[in-house]
């Protein structure tokens, strides 16, 4: 009876699906009309550290949880920084050798030192974190757990106590002091010693000392004032820095939280400060499986913040300013599973099972297409679905380097100038953007991308080596007037005159697998076109790596994402003496030409104002004629995301969306129930092939029997 | 037996200190120490005193395999071999190169992989016996033609057109069950459906025609012909007679990689999101995770051998005339 009636559950359920909840909801029922955001991450990230983590898939963690000083507006282009827990911006003061203040006009080599002064808001706690529980009398509970306490605790939610503490300048002071720490590792330690006074010192002086020995140390550039107002000193001038001061690695860190998460027996069971972030943010990790799954929920001890009030043109038409002034965050939970496949991520999403999704290659065609005027916009199947799509140029840049140390395409003379911008014609970078980005990327007209002070749009802005500007558009010049070029450069037809061969160029790539081939093909036939034969060097990206730091490359291929909004960012890549080679810096292609470092120096250590604007066309001007890269591509990125996922801009910068951002679960779940109903005939037609199946076995078994 | 399970786990001993070397030897051709710094650091900023540090905090400062520096005996354990292997014999697999302690990793993500694993190979198993004995019971007629055509284009297929195949027909247009993910406890089931069912159709073709090479191989030895000359109908014959025998190659496949299961499934889990350990080691290898590494090596090759000394164990059941000495 009990086995007929299991039967009938599984015939009903296989035929209606389980009520109003369809059957393929991947998520606990209890969450169908919940205000969570589902996402997803397709690799477990590294840290979550603050003083550690350095990449996208990090940050998409910690800068919702945890709150540095400064942060970019959501709205408003160009990026522009705002205080988040500082009070107001820096007080910037310039001051000489002997300390003395300067005024703002002091000429930056006069500089010896540049404070930054900044006030903590009052009144921002901790979220509730076992680190802060104490005991009637004052004691922490938990920072020195025995044996038997631990013995039950398998995360952090096993605590059975919380507690919290008010935010204060010391916690900043603390992780700068983290940050030197030679043990915590941090990213940016090495970089941070050309700036932060003391922080070399400092660095030098804890190299054997335990985390909780910082504390009691001074670094001597950076202080405490009182409890809401600190001091960071900076070596010279460095207009740069208060965009680090947006970054995670910049923000507050308590030394309850250091003192609690060094415990032994906890790093036994992975609950250590670089997976258990303590913020004081709109978030708080409340499930932390890297394995599987990663839940963020609203920290109940967040400050509060409202939404942006003003934007830039176009935003109160696209109804990005509907919540102005409305308290954040809008989103209670937000649910990050591991999907490494994208074909799956996109399917759940097509069911509405994900709010948002990029576009894959393989689903490119199902999302987009051209229209007759060859414009990029959505399918009919999206637009019924009112999925939105979002675009915009990324900050960031693939790019074709030379080895400028390599004696047949490198150096500064004539020749080898004419032969890298000869190559520069003939690598069709819009053919290659058509071919293998199905459109989404933008050919880049010098080193820096959209959106980046010193961009230029239009005829002003192209790169007149490579392109003209030919019916109010930039057209790349010919390949007669390449080979004319290659030619000048001491190849015509591309041929060597030493060998009385084609001449021959190596280019250097860790991208050696099936699908980049294609790719690297393509490489080979635009040089071709020159009559220059193009050998693919394949390797390791540790060999790649390798081959880069000795100079043992000809041409290779790399990219460059922006830290922040700032061209010093993109021209420091071709600064001197960051030469990889000589110096281990990050001019991967080892670039020298001291004009264009002397004004770099002079730029870096500007504010924006139109004097920095000329000097950076200038440099544009010069790496534009000397060729030291093809400059390639900016990409571009596609979001789609359905209807009820509103408030959403894309921000390059600001690492912290998530409390912007809304959703509407009442639509959703509506939409979700529309669009998954499970198809019934499949499993009448299973059901009786199975009974046909079990009739013709039962024929069989009987005849034997009669035999 | 006892004294011949002692002596067949001192034998392991060499053979997991070869596998460890021989694991250490291939990583550390295609990865140095910095390499590794390199690939934890991450891209930028990355300088030569950063590498020096981080390989100083985690061990990968000592030589290779031999410390000349040093006298004997650390000569010897002042290596990153030793100081990175010896822990392994009594199962600490210590912190990963990313900060993970790798035993609370391993033990948090075996269960999903057994959850997937161990019904497929039940229901596996009892599937391809049923059918191959059907298809020998049903042997000369026209469905025993039919089912091996089946098992023949089963087993042509290649695994990932099943999981692609059924994630579309199953998950996205006929829309029974979730395309991927996982769950804990009970509710691990409906996600688990597709990814076994997939399991064990992609398994049924070989297997199917294994055993009913074994089954008929059986079916006409003398002792089937008596049972039959008993008066047994064909039925009992299969399933009591024949099965019973033909356990011991049976039992040859299946024991071996029961350890196994722990390990997982790459691909699957791969592409029904399921957080198991299928692809922990990949996913090692691609970080130059030399910590995790190890450890999955290691404990892959104590699992086998277990998992061959289970199947001696297991032949001593299943035939009396079997003994351990």
């Amino acid at each position: 009876m009990s086995r007929s009636l299991s039967l009938l559950c599984l015939i009903v359920w296989l035929l209606t699906g389980c009520g109003p909840i369809p059957a393929n909801h991947p998520y606990p029922d209890r969450e169908w009309r919940s205000n969570t955001l589902y996402s997803s991450f397709s690799e477990r990230p590294k840290h979550l550290d603050p003083a550690r983590a350095y990449s996208a898939n990090e940050y998409v963690f910690i800068a919702q949880i945890y709150e540095p000083l400064l942060q970019y507006h959501y709205l408003k282009r160009p990026y522009q920084l705002t205080p988040l827990t500082a009070e107001k911006m820096p007080e910037v003061v310039y001051r000489a050798k002997d300390l003395s203040i300067l005024p703002d006009a002091t000429a930056p080599d006069a500089i010896a030192f540049t404070d930054y002064l900044i006030s903590v808001k009052p009144g921002i706690d901790y979220q509730p974190h076992p680190a802060f529980a104490k005991t009637e009398v004052g004691d922490f509970l938990y920072h020195d757990l025995s044996d038997t306490a631990l013995a039950g605790i398998a995360s952090l939610a096993d605590f059975e106590h919380t507690g919290t503490r008010e935010l204060i300048a010391e916690d900043y002071i603390f992780q700068i002091k983290r940050l030197a720490h030679v043990k915590t590792q941090s990213p940016i330690a090495e970089l941070m010693k050309n700036y932060i006074e003391g922080f070399a010192e400092f660095q030098q002086q804890t190299e054997a000392l335990d985390a909780m020995a910082l504390r009691d140390l001074a670094m001597t550039g950076v202080e405490a004032l009182d409890r809401y107002h600190l001091r960071i000193r900076i070596k010279g001038k460095y207009p740069q820095f208060k965009y680090w001061l947006a970054m995670p690695f910049f923000a507050p860190m308590p030394w309850e939280a250091v003192a609690f998460y060094q415990q032994p027996g906890l790093s036994q069971k992975n609950i250590v400060l670089d997976w258990y972030p303590i913020g004081t943010g709109p978030y708080q990790l409340t499930e932390n499986n890297p394995n599987r799954r990663m839940i963020l929920s609203r920290n109940p001890n967040f400050h509060g913040e409202a939404y942006p009030s003003e934007g830039e043109a176009g935003d109160l038409e696209a109804g990005l300013l509907a919540d102005a002034g409305k308290a954040m965050p809008f989103i209670d939970r937000v649910v990050y599973t591991l999907e490494k496949e994208t074909i799956p991520y996109w399917n759940k999403f097509l069911q509405g099972y994900y709010d948002a999704s990029g576009i894959a290659a393989d689903s490119f065609d199902q999302a987009v297409q051209f229209s007759s005027t060859g414009e990029l916009g959505l399918t009919q199947d999206m637009r019924d679905k009112g999925i939105a799509l979002r675009k915009v140029v990324a900050t960031s840049i693939y790019y074709v380097g030379f080895n400028m140390l390599d004696k047949v395409v490198g150096g500064n003379d004539a020749h080898a100038r004419l032969l890298r911008q000869a190559i520069a014609i003939a690598m069709d970078y819009e053919e290659f953007i058509s071919i293998f980005l199905n459109g989404r990327g933008r050919a880049a007209q010098g080193l820096l991308p959209p959106g980046i002070f010193g961009y230029v749009e239009g005829q002003d802005g192209i790169n007149p080596y490579v392109y003209d500007w030919v019916d109010n558009r930039a057209k790349r010049k010919s390949l007669t007037e390449a080979k004319a070029l290659l030619a000048k450069a001491g190849y015509p037809e591309g041929i060597d005159p030493d060998t009385g061969q084609a001449l021959i160029l190596y280019l250097d790539t860790p991208s050696t697998s099936s699908a980049d081939r294609p790719r690297m093909n393509w490489y080979r036939k635009q040089l071709q076109k020159l009559g220059i034969k193009l050998v693919i060097r394949g390797t390791d990206y540790n060999r790649f790596q390798q081959k880069m730091r000795s100079g043992n490359t000809q041409i290779f291929m790399w990219g460059w994402n922006a830290d922040y909004p700032d061209p010093e960012n993109f021209f420091f890549l071709l600064y001197g003496p960051n030469g990889k080679v000589e110096h281990g810096g990050e001019n991967a292609g080892n670039y020298q030409n001291k004009q264009f470092d002397r004004l770099f120096e002079k730029m870096r250590v500007m504010d924006n104002s139109p004097e920095r604007f000329q000097l950076i066309q200038k440099m544009q001007a010069l790496i534009r004629r000397d060729t030291p890269w093809i400059f390639g591509l900016f990409p571009e990125d596609y979001l789609l995301a359905h209807a009820w996922y509103g408030n959403i801009k894309a921000n390059l910068m600001a690492n912290n969306r998530l409390k912007y951002q809304r959703i509407d679960p009442e639509l959703r779940a509506t939409l979700r129930q529309q669009w998954n109903q499970p198809a019934r005939w499949p499993a009448l037609i299973f059901g009786l092939l199975v009974l046909a199946t079990a009739y013709a076995a039962w024929r069989r078994y009987l005849k034997q029997r009669e035999r | 037996m006892f004294s011949y399970l002692l002596r067949r786990a001192l034998y392991a001993l060499p053979l997991l200190l070869g596998v460890n070397l021989l694991t250490f030897l291939l990583f550390f051709v295609l990865n140095s120490p910095s390499d590794m710094a390199r690939m934890q650091l991450g891209q930028k900023h990355v300088t030569e005193q950063a590498i020096a540090n981080w390989k100083r905090q985690r061990g990968y400062d000592l030589p290779l395999l031999w410390n000349g520096e040093q006298s004997f005996p650390e000569s010897l354990s002042e290596t990153i071999f030793f100081q990175k292997s010896a822990s392994l014999f009594w199962l600490e697999f210590g912190i990963s190169d990313s900060g993970r302690n790798i035993g609370a990793d391993i033990s948090q993500r075996m269960w999903p992989s057994l959850a997937l694993a161990l019904p497929t190979l039940i229901i596996g198993l009892s599937v391809n016996i049923t059918v191959a004995l059907l298809l020998v019971w049903f042997r000369g007629t026209g469905v025993e033609w039919g089912g091996q055509v089946l098992m023949v284009a089963l087993m042509s297929i290649s695994s990932l057109f099943y999981i692609i195949g059924g994630q579309f027909l199953f998950g996205k247009v006929w829309q029974w069950v979730p395309i991927s993910g996982f769950d804990s406890g009970l509710n691990a089931f409906k996600f688990a459906i597709l990814p076994v069912l997939i399991g064990v159709l992609s398994g049924l073709g070989s297997g199917v025609r294994w055993y009913r090479t074994l089954f008929l191989e059986e079916i006409g030895k003398d002792y089937v012909r008596t049972a039959r000359a008993k008066g047994l109908s064909e039925l009992q014959v299969l399933f009591r007679h024949v099965l019973g025998n033909a356990l011991i190659p049976i039992l040859t496949g299946v024991v071996v990689v029961l350890p196994l299961l722990f390990m997982g499934s790459l691909i699957m889990e791969s592409f029904f999101a399921i957080p198991g350990l299928g692809s922990y080691t990949i996913d090692a290898i691609a970080a130059q995770d030399f910590a995790i590494v190890r450890a999955m090596v290691f404990l892959g090759s104590v699992l086998y051998i277990i998992g061959l000394l289970l199947t001696d164990i297991a032949y001593t059941l299943v035939d009396p005339r079997v003994r351990l000495s």
